[in-house]
C-alpha cells in the first residue's frame, strides 16, 4: 500500500513535471526588448491619457502595431514622442496641445446650496446624496479630481476646481473621475467655449444659475462656420472646425450669448480687451 | 435533477462562499473593485470547471483502478496545480487578450479551496463526466456573484463613515456574515 502510493505519487509529479517544462519551451513567449525601452522613455504615471490601460500597455502597442503612432503619450509631450519615434522607427507627428477645462461657473452664478454637505470630503460621496449645489451639474467643489490628477495640475479655489495649464497633460483623468462631468478636454488654442456643463432645460437652469447655459441656440444659429450644436443636451463646439474658421468671425457666438457663458478664450480674449481698453 | 434545478441551487442555495464558506480568502482579498471581482470570478470559472474535468478522470481511470481512494485530495491538489500553471504558459502564447484579462489572477487560484472544493464535491455526489463540469461551472457562476456583491458594497462602504475600530477587512468580514445569513433565506427553496 505504501509502495504503491509512493510510485503513483512519484509517477504524477513525474509526468506533470515533463508536461510543464516541455510546456514552458515549446510556448515560451519572446519579450521584444524594445518594449521595455519604451516603457522606461514613458512618463510611468499610468493615467491612461493616451487611450490605453497604462504605460506597458502603450509601450507594446507601439512597439508591435504599425498603426499606433508614437506621439500618444500626452503626459510625456514631444521630449517622449521624439525618444518613441526612435525606438519604434515611426514618424513623430505633432499632436495639438490640448488642456482640461472646468465647464462651471457657479460662482459667477450665484448657485445656492441645495443642503450643507457635512460628510467625507468627496465629491462622489457627496453625490450619492444629490448634489449639494443646487445646479446638478455644477462643479461640487470638495476636489476628488484634483486628487486624481496625477500631475498635480489642479487646484481649489472658491469653490471650484482650477486648471494649471503649464502642468496639465489632458490624460483626461479629471474628466473620467468627476460624477458631475464638468471636466472637458479641449485644445489649449481653442478661441471659445461655454462654462456650463447643465443637461436641463432652459427654465431648469435660470431658476438656480444666473449665468447658466440655456440652450437658446443662438450661437448655433450666429456661428458662420456652423461648429457649434447641441449635443446631448450641452452645446458642443467643434474646436478643429472653429479654430480653422479662423477669427473673421469676430467670435460672434460669444458677443450675441444672452447669458455671457459661452465665452472668448486665449488670444481672443486678449484682443477683445485690448479693444475696450481703445475704446475708452 | 435537471441541469437547471442544479444551476439555481449551486448559486443561490448551496452557494459556494456563502452557504458552503470555501474561497473565503479571495472573497475577501479580491472584493474591493467590481472590475477585479469579475476578473477572479472568471478565472475562477474557468479553472474549475477544467480542474474539476480533468480530477474527474483522474480519479475514473487511476485512482478508482488502483484502489487509491485515500490519495484524493493530494493528487487532486498536484493535478490542479500543474493544469492551472499549464493553462497560464497557453494562455500567455495562444490568446495574449484572455491572459491578460485573467492572468493575474490565474496563480493566486492554483490551489484554491473553492477548486479543489468543488472537484471533490463533484466526486462526492457521484456525478458524471458532463454534470460534473456544469455543476462546477454553475457553483463558480455562484462564486462570481458572491464576490461581485460584495465589491459592490464594499465600493459603497469605502465612502461611508464607519468607526474606526471597524474600517477595512473587519467592516468587510461583518459584511460577509450579514450576507450569508441573507442567502440562508434560499435554503429551503430546492429540495
Amino acid at each position: 500500500m505504501i509502495t504503491s502510493s509512493i510510485l503513483v505519487m512519484f509517477g504524477l509529479g513525474l509526468a506533470c513535471a515533463v508536461v510543464l517544462s516541455v510546456a514552458s519551451k515549446l510556448l515560451a513567449v519572446e519579450e521584444d526588448p524594445r518594449v521595455e525601452a519604451v516603457l522606461d522613455a514613458l512618463p510611468g504615471a499610468n493615467c491612461g491619457g493616451c487611450g490605453f490601460a497604462g504605460c506597458e500597455s502603450y509601450a507594446a502597442a507601439a512597439v508591435r502595431d504599425p498603426d499606433v503612432p508614437a506621439d500618444r503619450c500626452c503626459a510625456g509631450g514631444p521630449d517622449v514622442a521624439a525618444k518613441i519615434a526612435e525606438l519604434t522607427g515611426k514618424a513623430a507627428g505633432s499632436a495639438e496641445p490640448m488642456v482640461a477645462f472646468r465647464r462651471c461657473a457657479k460662482s459667477e452664478g450665484n448657485v445656492a446650496k441645495r443642503y450643507d454637505y457635512q460628510g467625507v470630503p468627496s465629491c462622489a460621496a457627496a453625490k450619492l446624496l444629490g448634489s449639494p449645489d443646487a445646479c446638478s451639474y455644477s462643479c461640487i467643489g470638495l476636489g476628488d479630481c484634483m486628487r486624481a490628477c496625477p500631475f498635480d495640475a489642479m487646484y481649489m479655489a472658491h469653490g471650484m476646481v482650477h486648471v494649471i495649464t503649464e502642468k496639465c497633460t489632458a490624460c483626461g483623468t479629471c474628466v473620467s473621475t468627476c460624477p458631475n462631468h464638468v471636466m472637458q478636454i479641449v485644445p489649449q488654442a481653442a478661441r471659445v467655449m461655454v462654462l456650463c456643463s447643465s443637461l436641463d432645460k432652459g427654465k431648469a437652469v435660470s431658476e438656480v444659475c444666473e449665468v447658466g447655459c440655456i440652450s437658446c441656440m443662438k450661437c448655433v444659429k450666429e456661428c458662420p462656420a456652423k461648429c457649434i450644436a447641441l449635443e446631448g443636451g450641452k452645446i458642443h463646439i467643434d474646436h478643429t472646425a472653429c479654430l480653422a474658421y479662423g477669427s473673421s468671425c469676430q467670435e460672434v457666438c460669444a458677443e450675441k450669448c444672452p447669458r455671457g457663458i459661452l465665452r472668448c478664450l486665449g488670444a481672443a480674449a486678449a484682443a477683445r480687451v485690448q479693444e475696450a481698453e481703445a475704446a475708452a | 435533477m435537471n441541469y437547471f434545478e442544479m444551476l439555481i441551487a449551486a448559486i443561490f442555495v448551496n452557494n459556494i462562499i456563502l452557504a458552503q464558506y470555501l474561497g473565503c480568502c479571495p472573497f475577501v482579498g479580491c472584493s474591493k473593485d467590481r472590475g477585479v471581482a469579475i476578473g477572479m470570478g472568471a478565472a475562477v470559472t474557468f479553472v474549475a470547471s477544467m480542474a474539476t474535468a480533468f480530477t474527474w478522470l483522474m480519479q475514473k481511470y487511476v485512482l478508482n483502478p488502483f484502489g487509491l481512494g485515500y490519495l484524493q485530495t493530494l493528487v487532486f491538489i498536484l493535478v490542479i496545480a500543474s493544469l492551472v500553471q499549464f493553462v497560464e504558459m497557453f494562455l500567455k502564447k495562444m490568446v495574449p487578450p484572455l491572459y491578460k484579462s485573467l492572468g493575474i489572477f490565474l496563480p493566486l487560484i492554483t490551489t484554491n479551496c473553492a477548486v479543489l472544493g468543488l472537484a471533490i464535491l463533484a466526486q462526492r455526489n457521484e456525478f458524471g463526466l458532463g454534470v460534473s463540469v456544469f455543476y462546477a461551472f454553475s457553483a463558480a457562476l455562484g462564486f462570481t456573484l458572491a464576490l461581485f456583491l460584495m465589491a459592490g458594497i464594499r465600493e459603497r462602504l469605502v465612502i461611508s463613515r464607519v468607526p474606526k475600530s471597524m474600517q477595512g477587512t473587519s467592516i468587510g468580514l461583518v459584511m460577509a456574515g450579514l450576507m450569508s445569513l441573507t442567502f440562508f433565506a434560499f435554503q429551503g427553496m430546492i429540495g
